[in-house]
């Protein structure tokens, strides 16, 4: 029933959006409040703090089908879900919680505020410092932060920075920064190749005043809530890939089925059969791997592996998906006349952002090693 | 105040509809094919939940919406469709799983029997029944009427907009072919019957929490038999057809319509035809 509800509104609400939005390299404002009034905001979010109190294969269910639209909407509703307000679920004290989960739910947009010019993968790297007032009533952030989605729509700041650089990563610590706070300054937004409607800007803070109970859980485990956060947000994104990889098909097959050459509809000619085959089976594998990975989650059980698979996989087949769709759809498909094009383009970030395939990789890798030691 | 709102589960309006002319009047492809709520009783619940809302805000006290269908198991989850958009409980007549609710089995003089059932069994009385006008399948826009009829309810059909007045009665708007009519109706021992028609309402879609919500609202489940018996029914009378589909097929394939290359040409054709003098 989650997915048929959010497929209904995104058939009826967002599709009309799509083309204009990347055009016009911006996500609507009547989007944004469409998508809190139904509840896509605060999905993991109790009830009794004005979410839907669903669970977390359910949020991914509706990332996905939201992808299967347009995936730079879905991937404003995975970042605020998956990485804000459950690190503020799971870290943040009482107050805390008291005070963001009600905004986050109703009408606040968040922003995972992490990455810099000088680290991305290599996320403790970061040079964002935060300096407490002598009596640690409030912090003062200063510096730069690159690459952040959902920027120019954040009510909300999840901002990663160092309190105590002398103790390297462990003195990172997450403050959950308001967006109108004297010094926070967002910059224009990149021009992207795809997701264009999702805004990316740079993110400054400028002596930025912080209220200590504005932690998010412990001052200096911020690095680990990260790592923690990002292993389970990457089923999220494998969720949106695949959505992407169906989106394509709901655009190749039908025109396969009603395209004609030679008098022979071009879905059945047995190479293209083949070609289409293949691809879905491997959307349904990476669909399987993925929604297995919630299972796991939800079940308490070690996932960490699994998760990096789901994200490594549905970010190459959703790749491959989107290619080939538009080599199915022939000329028409390089155009700008199908959706085929933006899907192509959107995929390509799927195997970049929230840790590269090649972290994947190694992180797969590494748990694959210690099983055979 | 309570609304009853029978719903119907039948093939989601976006199918393509497939018959298997070897299988005579059940040749209409049922099995693997997506079902969903009739679009006009979609409409019909849009409308009593809206009248729920407007009685909470007018503080006139609180309204009951109920869902009720008939049919298989799965009707289950069109009830909690329901209840995810906003009813407060459910009733769910399951049939066994071979009865076609589609128009072959059961038919709206079973289906309205078993309503006014429903309705007559009902704590404290029902104000109002509020209904498509017509299912997507069978098309045979009787349910309402003939409810309203075993009823001896006053009625209206095709509704385009419903409104309460303090009295308890309901002022309907119902288009027609020569125009917009309006009329009271007074429910008194029987509840007001209202069909609904497209233009009434756009339904809501059903937001997470209510998703959420509805879960854990009340469902009661009877099979058919069970009910019948409850009302003092006959079952054969209410599973018997009594309209026999003879033959069903799909249409014939459109044919291609004539490009025409200017005015003249059009009004050409269309003397050819012998539509224009």
């Amino acid at each position: 029933m989650v997915r048929d509800a959010a497929r209904a509104w995104a058939d009826a609400e967002l599709r009309p959006h799509v083309r204009a939005m990347d055009d016009e390299g911006r996500t609507r404002p009547e989007v944004i409040r469409g998508l809190f009034e139904h509840g896509f905001m605060g999905m993991e979010i109790p009830e009794e703090r004005g979410g839907s109190g669903l669970n977390f294969t359910s949020a991914c269910l509706v990332v996905e089908e939201l992808s299967r639209v347009d995936p730079s909407v879905s991937i404003l509703v995975d970042i605020h879900n998956t990485l804000t307000n459950n690190a503020v679920r799971f870290w943040g004290s009482e107050g805390l919680q008291e005070k963001w989960l009600p905004r986050l739910a109703a009408d606040c947009v968040s922003s995972f505020a992490l990455s810099e010019a000088g680290s991305g993968t290599d996320a403790f790297a970061m040079k964002t410092t935060a300096t407490a007032s002598s009596d640690r009533s409030y912090y003062t952030l200063n510096g730069e932060k690159l690459w952040i989605s959902n920027s120019r729509e954040a009510g909300v700041f999840l901002v990663f920075a160092n309190a105590d650089p002398s103790k390297g990563h462990r003195g990172i610590t997450a403050f959950m920064v308001d967006a109108t706070s004297e010094g926070v300054r967002v910059g224009k937004p990149e021009k992207k190749l795809g997701l264009r409607a999702s805004s990316t800007c740079p993110v400054v803070f400028d002596d930025v005043e912080v209220d200590a109970a504005d932690v998010l859980g412990e001052v200096g485990l911020g690095y680990k809530y990260c790592i923690n956060i990002l292993n389970e947000g990457r089923i999220g994104i494998a969720s949106q890939q695949i959505g992407i990889a169906k989106g394509c098909f709901d655009i190749a097959m039908p025109y396969m089925n009603d395209r004609t050459q030679f008098g022979t509809k071009i879905a059945d000619f047995q190479g293209m059969e083949h070609q289409y085959a293949q691809i879905a089976t491997e959307i349904h594998a990476a669909e399987v791997m993925t929604y297995n990975a919630c299972r796991m989650k939800e079940a308490g059980i070690p996932f960490v592996k699994e998760a990096s698979m789901a994200k490594l996989y549905a970010s190459q087949v959703a790749e491959r998906a989107a290619s080939k769709s538009i080599e199915w759809l022939g000329g028409v498909g390089f155009t700008q006349e199908l959706l085929a094009e933006k899907f192509f383009r959107d995929c390509k970030v799927g195997s970049i952002y929230e840790g590269t395939s090649n972290i994947q990789l190694q992180t797969i890798a590494k748990r694959i090693k210690e099983d055979y030691r | 105040m309570k609304i009853i709102v029978p719903i119907k589960r039948v093939i989601d309006y976006a199918i393509k509809i497939r018959v298997d002319p070897s299988k005579g009047p059940r040749g209409v492809q049922l099995a693997n094919v997506k079902m969903s709520m009739n679009p006009f009783c979609e409409i019909a619940m849009e409308e009593a939940i809206r009248i729920k809302e407007a009685a909470a805000k007018a503080k006139k006290g609180a309204a009951e919406v109920v869902a009720v269908s008939i049919g298989p198991k799965q009707c289950s989850e069109t009830i909690r469709t329901a209840l995810a958009m906003g009813a407060d409980r459910g009733v769910h007549i399951e049939t066994k799983a071979d009865v076609r609710g589609d128009y072959v089995d059961l038919q709206p003089w079973g289906i309205a029997k078993l309503l006014k059932g429903v309705v007559e069994k009902e704590e404290g009385g029902v104000d109002l029944v509020l209904l498509g006008k017509q299912s997507i399948d069978s098309d045979c826009g009787q349910t309402g009427p003939l409810l309203a009829g075993l009823l001896n309810a006053p009625q209206a059909t095709f509704a385009a907009k419903v409104e309460q007045d303090d009295d308890g009665s309901f002022k309907v708007e119902r288009e027609t072919d020569s125009g917009t009519e309006t009329i009271k109706l007074k429910p008194a021992d029987s509840p007001a019957v209202i069909s609904c028609d497209l233009r009434l309402n756009t339904p809501r879609y059903p937001t997470m929490p209510n998703i959420m919500k509805a879960k854990k609202k009340p469902v009661q489940t009877i099979s058919l038999e069970d009910m019948v018996n409850e009302l003092g029914l006959d079952l054969d009378d209410v599973l018997s057809p009594k309209n026999e589909v003879l033959e069903v097929y799909e249409p014939p394939p459109r044919k291609e319509g004539e490009m025409v290359e200017s005015v003249g040409e059009l009004i050409g054709k269309l003397k050819e035809k012998g539509l224009v003098a």
